[in-house]
Protein backbone atom coordinates (compact mmCIF):
# COMPACT_ATOMS: atom_id res chain seq x y z
CA UNK A 1 0.00 0.00 0.00
CA UNK A 2 0.82 4.16 -0.99
CA UNK A 3 1.64 5.51 1.99
CA UNK A 4 2.23 9.28 2.40
CA UNK A 5 5.15 10.97 4.33
CA UNK A 6 3.31 13.50 5.36
CA UNK A 7 0.25 11.34 6.66
CA UNK A 8 2.56 9.44 9.33
CA UNK A 9 5.03 12.22 10.33
CA UNK A 10 5.49 15.93 11.17
CA UNK A 11 8.83 17.76 10.84
CA UNK A 12 10.80 20.53 11.12
CA UNK A 13 13.82 21.98 9.78
CA UNK A 14 16.84 24.48 9.69
CA UNK A 15 19.77 25.62 8.34
CA UNK A 16 23.71 25.78 9.47
CA UNK A 17 25.45 27.06 7.37
CA UNK A 18 25.59 25.30 3.51
CA UNK A 19 23.59 22.71 5.53
CA UNK A 20 20.06 21.95 6.00
CA UNK A 21 18.47 19.72 8.79
CA UNK A 22 15.72 18.26 8.72
CA UNK A 23 14.43 16.51 12.05
CA UNK A 24 11.19 13.83 10.68
CA UNK A 25 9.06 12.84 13.55
CA UNK A 26 6.14 10.01 13.46
CA UNK A 27 2.68 11.57 14.63
CA UNK A 28 1.98 7.59 16.41
CA UNK A 29 4.89 6.38 18.43
CA UNK A 30 4.02 2.70 17.31
CA UNK A 31 4.49 4.54 13.50
CA UNK A 32 8.40 5.25 14.64
CA UNK A 33 9.95 1.71 13.67
CA UNK A 34 7.99 1.72 10.51
CA UNK A 35 9.52 5.32 9.51
CA UNK A 36 13.04 4.31 10.93
CA UNK A 37 12.76 1.18 8.20
CA UNK A 38 11.71 3.01 5.27
CA UNK A 39 13.93 6.77 5.43
CA UNK A 40 17.18 4.85 5.03
CA UNK A 41 20.18 7.43 4.44
CA UNK A 42 19.95 6.28 0.37
CA UNK A 43 16.28 6.68 0.39
CA UNK A 44 16.56 10.21 1.40
CA UNK A 45 19.45 10.47 -0.90
CA UNK A 46 17.46 9.46 -3.99
CA UNK A 47 14.70 11.62 -3.06
CA UNK A 48 16.49 14.66 -2.71
CA UNK A 49 18.56 14.10 -6.14
CA UNK A 50 19.09 17.52 -8.03
CA UNK A 51 17.83 19.56 -5.09
CA UNK A 52 20.63 19.63 -3.10
CA UNK A 53 24.55 18.84 -4.23
CA UNK A 54 26.08 17.34 -1.16
CA UNK A 55 25.80 14.09 0.73
CA UNK A 56 22.98 13.04 3.25
CA UNK A 57 23.92 11.69 7.39
CA UNK A 58 21.22 10.17 9.03
CA UNK A 59 20.86 9.96 13.01
CA UNK A 60 18.55 8.47 14.95
CA UNK A 61 16.10 9.72 18.19
CA UNK A 62 14.32 6.93 19.23
CA UNK A 63 13.87 8.88 22.64
CA UNK A 64 11.83 11.56 20.57
CA UNK A 65 10.34 8.92 17.99
CA UNK A 66 12.55 11.04 15.28
CA UNK A 67 14.72 10.75 13.03
CA UNK A 68 17.45 13.69 12.01
CA UNK A 69 18.86 14.23 8.33
CA UNK A 70 21.80 16.44 7.50
CA UNK A 71 21.42 17.30 3.76
CA UNK A 72 24.83 19.27 2.66
CA UNK A 73 25.02 21.42 -0.29
CA UNK A 74 21.31 22.15 -0.03
CA UNK A 75 21.68 26.12 0.49
CA UNK A 76 22.82 27.43 -2.68
CA UNK A 77 25.90 28.22 -0.40
CA UNK A 78 23.83 29.10 2.98
CA UNK A 79 22.97 32.18 5.04
CA UNK A 80 23.46 35.03 3.16
CA UNK A 81 25.27 33.67 0.07
CA UNK A 82 22.68 32.36 -0.77
CA UNK A 83 20.25 33.11 -3.63
CA UNK A 84 17.63 30.91 -2.92
CA UNK A 85 14.05 31.84 -1.50
CA UNK A 86 14.80 29.35 1.17
CA UNK A 87 18.07 30.55 1.88
CA UNK A 88 17.49 29.10 5.60
CA UNK A 89 16.18 25.53 4.48
CA UNK A 90 13.01 26.57 6.36
CA UNK A 91 10.84 24.43 4.25
CA UNK A 92 12.80 21.46 3.19
CA UNK A 93 10.70 19.54 6.25
CA UNK A 94 8.02 19.78 3.79
CA UNK A 95 10.11 18.79 1.34
CA UNK A 96 10.98 15.37 2.97
CA UNK A 97 7.67 14.78 4.06
CA UNK A 98 6.76 14.52 0.18
CA UNK A 99 8.14 10.90 -0.01
CA UNK A 100 5.60 7.73 -0.42
CA UNK A 101 6.24 4.70 1.22
CA UNK A 102 5.78 1.71 -0.09
CA UNK A 103 4.09 -0.59 2.87
CA UNK A 104 3.00 -4.37 2.89
CA UNK A 105 -0.87 -4.01 2.90
CA UNK A 106 -0.55 -6.86 6.30
CA UNK A 107 1.61 -4.24 7.76
CA UNK A 108 -0.26 -1.29 7.04
CA UNK A 109 -3.50 -3.02 8.62
CA UNK A 110 -2.02 -3.66 11.90
CA UNK A 111 -0.21 -0.16 12.06
CA UNK A 112 -3.92 1.73 11.28
CA UNK A 113 -1.78 3.67 8.73
CA UNK A 114 -4.11 6.24 6.66
CA UNK A 115 -3.80 5.00 2.58
CA UNK A 116 -2.70 7.61 0.09
CA UNK A 117 -5.49 9.35 -1.57
CA UNK A 118 -5.81 7.79 -5.06
CA UNK B 1 27.59 28.75 46.03
CA UNK B 2 27.28 25.92 48.09
CA UNK B 3 23.04 25.85 48.51
CA UNK B 4 21.10 22.92 50.11
CA UNK B 5 19.58 21.93 46.88
CA UNK B 6 15.46 21.82 48.28
CA UNK B 7 14.27 18.93 45.29
CA UNK B 8 10.85 20.97 45.29
CA UNK B 9 12.16 24.74 44.32
CA UNK B 10 11.52 25.94 41.23
CA UNK B 11 13.44 28.32 39.14
CA UNK B 12 11.24 29.97 36.30
CA UNK B 13 13.46 31.10 33.35
CA UNK B 14 11.12 32.97 30.67
CA UNK B 15 11.78 33.43 26.96
CA UNK B 16 10.87 37.06 25.49
CA UNK B 17 12.70 37.32 22.59
CA UNK B 18 13.95 34.25 19.72
CA UNK B 19 15.59 36.78 17.64
CA UNK B 20 16.37 40.71 16.73
CA UNK B 21 13.35 41.15 15.41
CA UNK B 22 11.15 39.00 17.10
CA UNK B 23 7.80 40.33 18.76
CA UNK B 24 8.31 43.56 20.90
CA UNK B 25 5.42 43.11 22.98
CA UNK B 26 6.60 39.21 24.24
CA UNK B 27 9.18 40.41 27.29
CA UNK B 28 6.21 42.58 29.00
CA UNK B 29 3.48 40.06 28.76
CA UNK B 30 6.34 37.19 29.68
CA UNK B 31 7.04 39.28 32.89
CA UNK B 32 3.36 40.39 33.31
CA UNK B 33 1.29 37.04 32.71
CA UNK B 34 1.99 35.10 35.69
CA UNK B 35 5.76 34.42 38.41
CA UNK B 36 8.75 33.99 36.41
CA UNK B 37 12.88 35.00 38.09
CA UNK B 38 15.01 35.46 34.49
CA UNK B 39 13.52 36.96 31.85
CA UNK B 40 16.03 35.64 28.80
CA UNK B 41 16.46 37.06 25.79
CA UNK B 42 18.46 36.51 22.40
CA UNK B 43 18.64 38.79 19.71
CA UNK B 44 22.00 37.15 18.03
CA UNK B 45 22.23 35.26 14.90
CA UNK B 46 25.22 33.76 13.12
CA UNK B 47 25.80 37.28 10.93
CA UNK B 48 24.10 39.92 13.04
CA UNK B 49 27.86 40.31 15.16
CA UNK B 50 28.79 41.53 11.67
CA UNK B 51 25.49 44.07 11.06
CA UNK B 52 26.49 45.44 14.73
CA UNK B 53 30.19 45.86 14.26
CA UNK B 54 29.36 48.32 10.89
CA UNK B 55 27.16 50.53 13.00
CA UNK B 56 29.60 50.83 15.71
CA UNK B 57 32.16 51.97 12.97
CA UNK B 58 29.69 54.34 12.04
CA UNK B 59 29.37 55.31 15.91
CA UNK B 60 31.27 54.17 18.45
CA UNK B 61 28.40 54.10 20.56
CA UNK B 62 26.41 51.78 19.23
CA UNK B 63 27.30 48.08 18.24
CA UNK B 64 24.27 46.49 20.28
CA UNK B 65 20.52 45.62 19.75
CA UNK B 66 18.83 48.69 20.10
CA UNK B 67 15.16 46.71 20.49
CA UNK B 68 16.74 45.41 23.89
CA UNK B 69 16.45 49.09 25.19
CA UNK B 70 12.80 49.04 24.41
CA UNK B 71 12.02 45.73 25.90
CA UNK B 72 14.06 46.97 29.41
CA UNK B 73 11.29 49.87 28.68
CA UNK B 74 8.80 47.69 28.71
CA UNK B 75 10.22 45.15 31.96
CA UNK B 76 11.77 47.90 34.10
CA UNK B 77 8.75 47.58 36.66
CA UNK B 78 8.90 44.24 36.94
CA UNK B 79 12.57 44.08 37.40
CA UNK B 80 12.43 46.88 39.74
CA UNK B 81 9.85 45.86 42.02
CA UNK B 82 9.38 42.29 42.02
CA UNK B 83 12.62 41.48 41.56
CA UNK B 84 12.89 39.92 37.82
CA UNK B 85 16.14 39.52 36.26
CA UNK B 86 16.79 39.67 32.89
CA UNK B 87 19.99 38.14 31.03
CA UNK B 88 20.83 38.70 27.13
CA UNK B 89 23.13 38.57 24.66
CA UNK B 90 21.61 42.23 23.46
CA UNK B 91 25.58 43.52 23.50
CA UNK B 92 26.35 42.77 20.84
CA UNK B 93 30.22 44.27 19.73
CA UNK B 94 29.52 46.78 22.14
CA UNK B 95 28.09 45.72 25.51
CA UNK B 96 29.25 48.20 27.97
CA UNK B 97 27.25 51.01 25.52
CA UNK B 98 24.55 48.48 26.05
CA UNK B 99 24.80 48.86 29.31
CA UNK B 100 25.09 52.68 29.70
CA UNK B 101 21.66 52.76 27.61
CA UNK B 102 19.83 50.56 29.78
CA UNK B 103 21.13 52.51 33.00
CA UNK B 104 19.57 55.83 31.02
CA UNK B 105 16.26 54.00 30.68
CA UNK B 106 16.42 53.66 34.62
CA UNK B 107 17.38 57.48 35.03
CA UNK B 108 14.85 58.37 33.14
CA UNK B 109 11.84 56.60 35.13
CA UNK B 110 13.13 57.44 38.13
CA UNK B 111 14.88 54.27 39.12
CA UNK B 112 18.66 55.49 39.02
CA UNK B 113 20.22 52.84 41.37
CA UNK B 114 18.00 50.12 41.07
CA UNK B 115 19.57 48.25 38.35
CA UNK B 116 22.86 46.28 38.85
CA UNK B 117 23.98 45.49 35.06
CA UNK B 118 26.49 42.72 34.60
CA UNK B 119 28.72 43.39 31.70
CA UNK B 120 30.12 40.33 29.88
CA UNK B 121 33.14 40.77 27.51
CA UNK B 122 36.05 39.15 26.23
CA UNK B 123 34.23 37.55 23.58
CA UNK B 124 35.35 39.71 20.62
CA UNK B 125 38.58 38.68 19.30
CA UNK B 126 38.58 40.93 15.98
CA UNK B 127 41.34 43.14 17.46
CA UNK B 128 43.37 40.14 18.22
CA UNK B 129 42.84 38.23 15.01
CA UNK B 130 46.49 38.70 13.65
CA UNK B 131 48.14 37.83 16.73
CA UNK B 132 46.02 34.79 16.91
CA UNK B 133 47.05 34.12 13.18
CA UNK B 134 50.43 34.58 14.21
CA UNK B 135 50.57 32.65 17.21
CA UNK B 136 49.34 29.28 15.11
CA UNK B 137 45.30 29.62 15.83
CA UNK B 138 44.55 29.22 11.56
CA UNK B 139 41.07 29.69 12.68
CA UNK B 140 40.21 27.21 9.79
CA UNK B 141 36.86 27.56 8.04
CA UNK B 142 34.72 24.71 10.05
CA UNK B 143 32.91 22.75 7.01
CA UNK B 144 35.28 24.03 3.93
CA UNK B 145 38.74 23.23 5.77
CA UNK B 146 40.17 26.52 4.19
CA UNK B 147 42.47 28.81 6.69
CA UNK B 148 40.84 32.19 7.69
CA UNK B 149 44.09 33.95 5.96
CA UNK B 150 42.35 33.49 2.30
CA UNK B 151 39.65 36.32 3.91
CA UNK B 152 41.54 37.67 6.72
CA UNK B 153 41.64 41.19 4.61
CA UNK B 154 38.27 40.90 4.79
CA UNK B 155 36.93 40.09 8.12
CA UNK B 156 34.25 42.08 9.62
CA UNK B 157 34.11 40.74 12.89
CA UNK B 158 35.72 37.62 15.17
CA UNK B 159 33.50 36.78 18.17
CA UNK B 160 34.17 33.48 20.60
CA UNK B 161 31.19 31.65 21.64
CA UNK B 162 31.18 31.83 25.49
CA UNK B 163 29.27 29.81 27.67
CA UNK B 164 27.38 29.90 30.82
CA UNK B 165 30.41 30.57 33.21
CA UNK B 166 30.77 35.01 33.25
CA UNK B 167 26.67 35.04 33.57
CA UNK B 168 26.91 33.02 36.51
CA UNK B 169 29.75 34.86 37.91
CA UNK B 170 27.82 37.71 37.20
CA UNK B 171 24.65 36.80 38.84
CA UNK B 172 26.68 36.52 41.82
CA UNK B 173 28.11 39.77 41.97
CA UNK B 174 24.36 40.66 42.57
CA UNK B 175 24.04 41.65 38.89
CA UNK B 176 20.14 41.58 37.99
CA UNK B 177 20.35 42.42 34.53
CA UNK B 178 23.41 40.18 32.76
CA UNK B 179 24.32 41.85 29.45
CA UNK B 180 26.73 40.00 27.06
CA UNK B 181 28.13 39.89 23.70
CA UNK B 182 28.29 36.50 21.44
CA UNK B 183 27.43 34.34 24.43
CA UNK B 184 25.26 30.65 23.20
CA UNK B 185 21.97 30.74 23.21
CA UNK B 186 21.88 28.09 25.38
CA UNK B 187 23.99 29.81 28.12
CA UNK B 188 21.49 32.12 29.07
CA UNK B 189 18.97 29.69 29.88
CA UNK B 190 21.48 27.46 31.66
CA UNK B 191 23.35 30.10 33.87
CA UNK B 192 20.77 31.02 36.35
CA UNK B 193 19.86 27.92 36.60
CA UNK B 194 23.64 26.37 37.49
CA UNK B 195 23.60 29.75 39.72
CA UNK B 196 20.70 29.24 41.48
CA UNK B 197 20.89 25.48 42.39
CA UNK B 198 24.78 25.77 42.64
CA UNK B 199 25.37 23.09 39.84
CA UNK B 200 29.41 22.92 39.41
CA UNK B 201 31.49 22.78 36.52
CA UNK B 202 31.50 18.90 35.94
CA UNK B 203 27.78 18.45 36.72
CA UNK B 204 27.52 17.17 33.18
CA UNK B 205 23.91 15.78 33.22
CA UNK B 206 22.53 19.01 34.90
CA UNK B 207 24.46 21.56 32.57
CA UNK B 208 23.23 18.71 29.83
CA UNK B 209 19.98 19.73 30.70
CA UNK B 210 20.16 23.31 31.31
CA UNK B 211 21.88 23.66 27.85
CA UNK B 212 18.80 21.76 25.98
CA UNK B 213 15.97 23.60 28.29
CA UNK B 214 18.07 26.53 26.45
CA UNK B 215 17.54 24.94 23.40
CA UNK B 216 13.88 24.50 23.17
CA UNK B 217 12.73 28.10 24.33
CA UNK B 218 15.94 30.00 22.79
CA UNK B 219 13.54 30.35 19.32
CA UNK B 220 10.40 31.89 21.05
CA UNK B 221 7.16 30.46 20.48
CA UNK B 222 8.53 28.07 18.26
CA UNK B 223 8.46 25.50 20.98
CA UNK B 224 4.97 26.45 22.35
CA UNK B 225 3.00 26.18 19.02
CA UNK B 226 4.07 29.30 16.56
CA UNK B 227 5.86 27.47 13.45
CA UNK B 228 4.51 23.80 14.68
CA UNK B 229 3.37 22.03 11.49
CA UNK B 230 1.57 19.39 13.26
CA UNK B 231 -1.97 19.99 14.45
CA UNK B 232 -1.84 23.56 13.08
CA UNK B 233 -5.20 24.05 12.04
CA UNK B 234 -6.43 23.45 16.15
CA UNK B 235 -3.16 25.23 17.57
CA UNK B 236 -5.78 27.95 19.76
CA UNK B 237 -5.43 31.84 19.60
CA UNK B 238 -2.01 32.04 17.88
CA UNK B 239 -3.07 35.73 17.91
CA UNK B 240 -2.32 35.67 21.78
CA UNK B 241 0.46 33.45 21.49
CA UNK B 242 1.75 32.33 24.81
CA UNK B 243 6.16 32.49 25.05
CA UNK B 244 7.88 29.49 26.86
CA UNK B 245 8.77 29.09 29.98
CA UNK B 246 11.61 26.84 31.83
CA UNK B 247 10.13 25.77 35.36
CA UNK B 248 13.51 23.88 36.45
CA UNK B 249 14.05 22.27 39.58
CA UNK B 250 17.65 21.23 41.19
CA UNK B 251 17.69 17.95 40.01
CA UNK B 252 17.83 19.28 36.26
CA UNK B 253 14.24 18.09 35.20
CA UNK B 254 11.98 20.57 34.10
CA UNK B 255 8.32 21.25 32.53
CA UNK B 256 8.08 23.27 29.64
CA UNK B 257 4.93 25.60 30.53
CA UNK B 258 3.17 29.08 29.52
CA UNK B 259 1.13 31.72 31.24
CA UNK B 260 -2.05 30.71 31.60
CA UNK B 261 -5.02 32.38 29.34
CA UNK B 262 -2.54 32.79 26.63
CA UNK B 263 -2.77 31.08 22.93
CA UNK B 264 -0.89 28.41 21.23
CA UNK B 265 0.12 25.19 22.54
CA UNK B 266 2.91 23.58 24.42
CA UNK B 267 2.59 19.84 23.87
CA UNK B 268 4.95 16.59 23.34
CA UNK B 269 4.90 17.09 19.44
CA UNK B 270 5.38 21.15 19.57
CA UNK B 271 8.61 20.44 21.93
CA UNK B 272 9.71 17.34 19.99
CA UNK B 273 9.65 20.06 16.84
CA UNK B 274 11.98 22.63 18.78
CA UNK B 275 14.02 20.11 19.99
CA UNK B 276 15.58 18.70 16.52
CA UNK B 277 15.32 22.43 15.04
CA UNK B 278 18.99 23.17 14.05
CA UNK B 279 19.77 20.09 14.99
CA UNK B 280 23.44 18.40 13.87
CA UNK B 281 24.51 14.99 15.32
CA UNK B 282 22.25 14.64 18.35
CA UNK B 283 24.50 12.57 20.61
CA UNK B 284 26.95 15.54 20.65
CA UNK B 285 25.45 18.77 20.87
CA UNK B 286 29.13 20.89 21.46
CA UNK B 287 28.56 23.73 23.66
CA UNK B 288 31.25 25.74 25.85
CA UNK B 289 30.27 23.91 29.36
CA UNK B 290 29.31 20.55 28.28
CA UNK B 291 28.52 18.05 25.33
CA UNK B 292 24.60 17.30 25.81
CA UNK B 293 23.16 14.35 24.16
CA UNK B 294 19.87 14.76 22.83
CA UNK B 295 19.28 11.37 22.03
CA UNK B 296 18.65 11.25 26.29
CA UNK B 297 15.87 13.34 25.86
CA UNK B 298 12.55 12.04 27.15
CA UNK B 299 9.71 14.24 26.84
CA UNK B 300 6.36 13.53 29.00
CA UNK B 301 2.68 15.24 28.75
CA UNK B 302 2.45 16.87 32.47
CA UNK B 303 -1.06 18.04 31.91
CA UNK B 304 -2.63 20.72 29.57
CA UNK B 305 0.26 23.33 27.84
CA UNK B 306 3.13 21.17 30.50
CA UNK B 307 5.73 19.18 28.79
CA UNK B 308 7.79 17.69 31.64
CA UNK B 309 11.72 16.96 30.33
CA UNK B 310 13.75 14.59 31.94
CA UNK B 311 16.90 11.81 31.52
CA UNK B 312 18.90 13.74 29.80
CA UNK B 313 22.83 13.31 30.25
CA UNK B 314 25.81 14.86 29.20
CA UNK B 315 29.82 14.33 28.73
CA UNK B 316 32.55 16.87 29.60
CA UNK B 317 32.79 19.92 27.40
CA UNK B 318 35.67 20.15 24.63
CA UNK B 319 38.98 21.96 24.81
CA UNK B 320 37.48 24.77 22.04
CA UNK B 321 34.91 27.36 21.68
CA UNK B 322 33.45 28.00 18.59
CA UNK B 323 33.89 31.46 16.88
CA UNK B 324 32.05 33.17 14.84
CA UNK B 325 33.51 35.69 11.72
CA UNK B 326 32.10 37.48 9.43
CA UNK B 327 33.72 38.31 6.57
CA UNK B 328 32.80 40.55 3.24
CA UNK B 329 32.13 37.98 0.64
CA UNK B 330 30.72 40.24 -3.01
CA UNK B 331 27.63 41.39 -4.05
CA UNK B 332 23.85 40.11 -4.30
CA UNK B 333 20.98 41.14 -6.00
CA UNK B 334 17.62 39.06 -6.02
CA UNK B 335 14.99 40.85 -8.66
CA UNK B 336 11.06 40.08 -9.02
CA UNK B 337 8.03 40.41 -11.46
CA UNK B 338 5.22 38.58 -11.47
CA UNK B 339 3.22 37.29 -14.30
CA UNK B 340 -0.78 36.26 -14.76
CA UNK B 341 -2.89 33.62 -16.06
CA UNK B 342 -2.84 32.24 -18.96
CA UNK B 343 -0.09 30.88 -19.47
CA UNK B 344 1.75 32.58 -16.58
CA UNK B 345 4.64 30.09 -16.36
CA UNK B 346 5.06 29.99 -19.59
CA UNK B 347 5.57 33.34 -20.03
CA UNK B 348 7.38 33.50 -16.61
CA UNK B 349 10.34 31.40 -18.29
CA UNK B 350 10.92 33.44 -21.90
CA UNK B 351 11.05 36.44 -19.45
CA UNK B 352 13.96 34.54 -17.52
CA UNK B 353 15.60 33.04 -21.11
CA UNK B 354 15.29 36.58 -22.34
CA UNK B 355 16.88 38.33 -19.10
CA UNK B 356 19.72 35.98 -19.65
CA UNK B 357 20.37 36.72 -23.41
CA UNK B 358 20.52 39.60 -22.45
CA UNK B 359 22.91 39.29 -19.26
CA UNK B 360 25.23 37.61 -21.53
CA UNK B 361 25.68 39.93 -24.80
CA UNK B 362 26.72 42.14 -22.07
CA UNK B 363 29.50 40.12 -21.08
CA UNK B 364 28.29 40.09 -17.75
CA UNK B 365 29.91 36.87 -15.56
CA UNK B 366 28.11 35.80 -12.25
CA UNK B 367 29.74 33.76 -9.67
CA UNK B 368 26.50 32.74 -9.17
CA UNK B 369 22.59 33.08 -10.52
CA UNK B 370 19.49 31.46 -10.00
CA UNK B 371 16.27 31.87 -11.44
CA UNK B 372 12.96 30.70 -9.33
CA UNK B 373 9.56 30.40 -10.20
CA UNK B 374 7.85 31.39 -6.94
CA UNK B 375 3.83 29.92 -6.82
CA UNK B 376 5.33 26.82 -8.85
CA UNK B 377 8.99 25.66 -7.57
CA UNK B 378 10.89 27.88 -5.69
CA UNK B 379 10.43 26.03 -2.27
CA UNK B 380 10.67 22.10 -3.21
CA UNK B 381 12.09 22.62 -6.91
CA UNK B 382 12.02 19.66 -8.49
CA UNK B 383 9.97 17.68 -5.79
CA UNK B 384 7.56 19.84 -6.53
CA UNK B 385 4.09 18.42 -8.46
CA UNK B 386 2.08 20.65 -10.60
CA UNK B 387 -1.51 20.68 -9.86
CA UNK B 388 -3.32 22.62 -12.69
CA UNK B 389 -2.43 25.34 -14.26
CA UNK B 390 -0.37 28.24 -12.18
CA UNK B 391 -2.87 31.30 -12.17
CA UNK B 392 0.21 33.67 -11.41
CA UNK B 393 4.08 33.29 -11.25
CA UNK B 394 6.55 35.08 -9.26
CA UNK B 395 9.90 35.13 -11.37
CA UNK B 396 13.01 35.75 -9.29
CA UNK B 397 16.33 35.58 -10.35
CA UNK B 398 19.06 36.29 -8.16
CA UNK B 399 22.54 36.50 -8.95
CA UNK B 400 26.24 37.14 -7.00
CA UNK B 401 29.46 38.69 -8.17
CA UNK B 402 32.60 40.24 -6.51
CA UNK B 403 32.50 42.77 -8.90
CA UNK B 404 29.16 45.43 -7.78
CA UNK B 405 29.07 46.93 -10.78
CA UNK B 406 28.80 43.34 -12.70
CA UNK B 407 24.92 43.03 -9.81
CA UNK B 408 24.71 47.19 -10.40
CA UNK B 409 24.20 46.21 -14.38
CA UNK B 410 21.95 43.46 -13.39
CA UNK B 411 19.34 45.40 -11.35
CA UNK B 412 18.57 47.69 -14.23
CA UNK B 413 17.77 44.74 -16.71
CA UNK B 414 14.46 44.03 -14.63
CA UNK B 415 12.15 46.86 -15.22
CA UNK B 416 12.76 46.70 -18.95
CA UNK B 417 11.23 43.25 -19.44
CA UNK B 418 7.67 45.10 -18.55
CA UNK B 419 7.83 47.11 -22.17
CA UNK B 420 10.21 44.72 -23.88
CA UNK B 421 9.24 41.44 -22.75
CA UNK B 422 6.27 39.23 -22.32
CA UNK B 423 3.21 39.84 -21.77
CA UNK B 424 0.49 40.14 -18.48
CA UNK B 425 3.26 41.52 -16.26
CA UNK B 426 3.21 43.08 -13.17
CA UNK B 427 4.58 43.35 -9.44
CA UNK B 428 7.53 46.02 -10.38
CA UNK B 429 6.59 48.56 -8.15
CA UNK B 430 9.08 48.47 -6.07
CA UNK B 431 11.51 50.06 -8.49
CA UNK B 432 15.05 48.86 -9.14
CA UNK B 433 16.38 45.55 -6.86
CA UNK B 434 18.67 46.79 -4.28
CA UNK B 435 22.55 45.77 -4.60
CA UNK B 436 23.42 44.09 -0.93
CA UNK B 437 26.70 43.56 0.02
CA UNK B 438 27.09 39.67 1.33
CA UNK B 439 28.31 39.30 4.77
CA UNK B 440 28.79 35.52 4.70
CA UNK B 441 29.49 33.22 7.78
CA UNK B 442 32.63 31.52 8.78
CA UNK B 443 32.65 29.73 11.63
CA UNK B 444 35.98 28.15 13.11
CA UNK B 445 37.49 26.63 16.62
CA UNK B 446 39.74 28.12 18.82
CA UNK B 447 41.48 26.81 21.55
CA UNK B 448 39.30 27.63 25.15
CA UNK B 449 42.68 29.09 26.81
CA UNK B 450 42.93 32.20 24.58
CA UNK B 451 39.83 33.41 25.45
CA UNK B 452 39.40 35.03 28.61
CA UNK B 453 36.11 36.74 29.72
CA UNK B 454 35.31 39.39 32.36
CA UNK B 455 32.54 40.80 34.54
CA UNK B 456 32.07 44.49 35.25
CA UNK B 457 28.88 45.34 37.06
CA UNK B 458 27.57 48.64 36.37
CA UNK B 459 25.31 50.63 38.51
Amino acid sequence: MKVRLVDIAHARSGDKGDTANVGVIALQPNWYPLIDAHLTRDRVRAHFAGVITGDVERYALPNLKALNFLLHGALDGGGTLSLKMDAQGKVFSTAMLRMVLDVPDDEARILELPPAPA
Amino acid sequence: MSKTPDPNRIVRVASGQGFWGDWLDAPRRQVEGGPVDYLMLDYLAEVTMSILQKQKERDPAMGYARDFIGAMESVLPAVVDRGVKVIANAGGVNPVSCARAVLEVARKAGATGKLKIGVVTGDDLLPRIDALIGAGHSLTHMDTGAPLSTVRDRVLSANAYIGSAPIVEALAKGANVVITGRSTDTALTMAPLRHEFGWGAADWDKLAAGIIAGHIIECGAQCSGGNCLHDWRNIPDLANIGYPIVEARADGTFVIVKHPGTGGRISVPSVTEQCVYEMGDPNSYITPDVVADFTTIHLADDGPDRVRVHGIKGRPATDKLKVSIAYRAGFKAVGTLVYSWPDAMDKARLADRVLRERLDRMGLRFDQSLTEFVGVSSTHGPLSVASGEAQEVQLRVGVRADDRQMVERFTREIAPLVLNGPPSVTGFAGGRPKVEEIVAYWPALVDKTVVQTSVEVLS
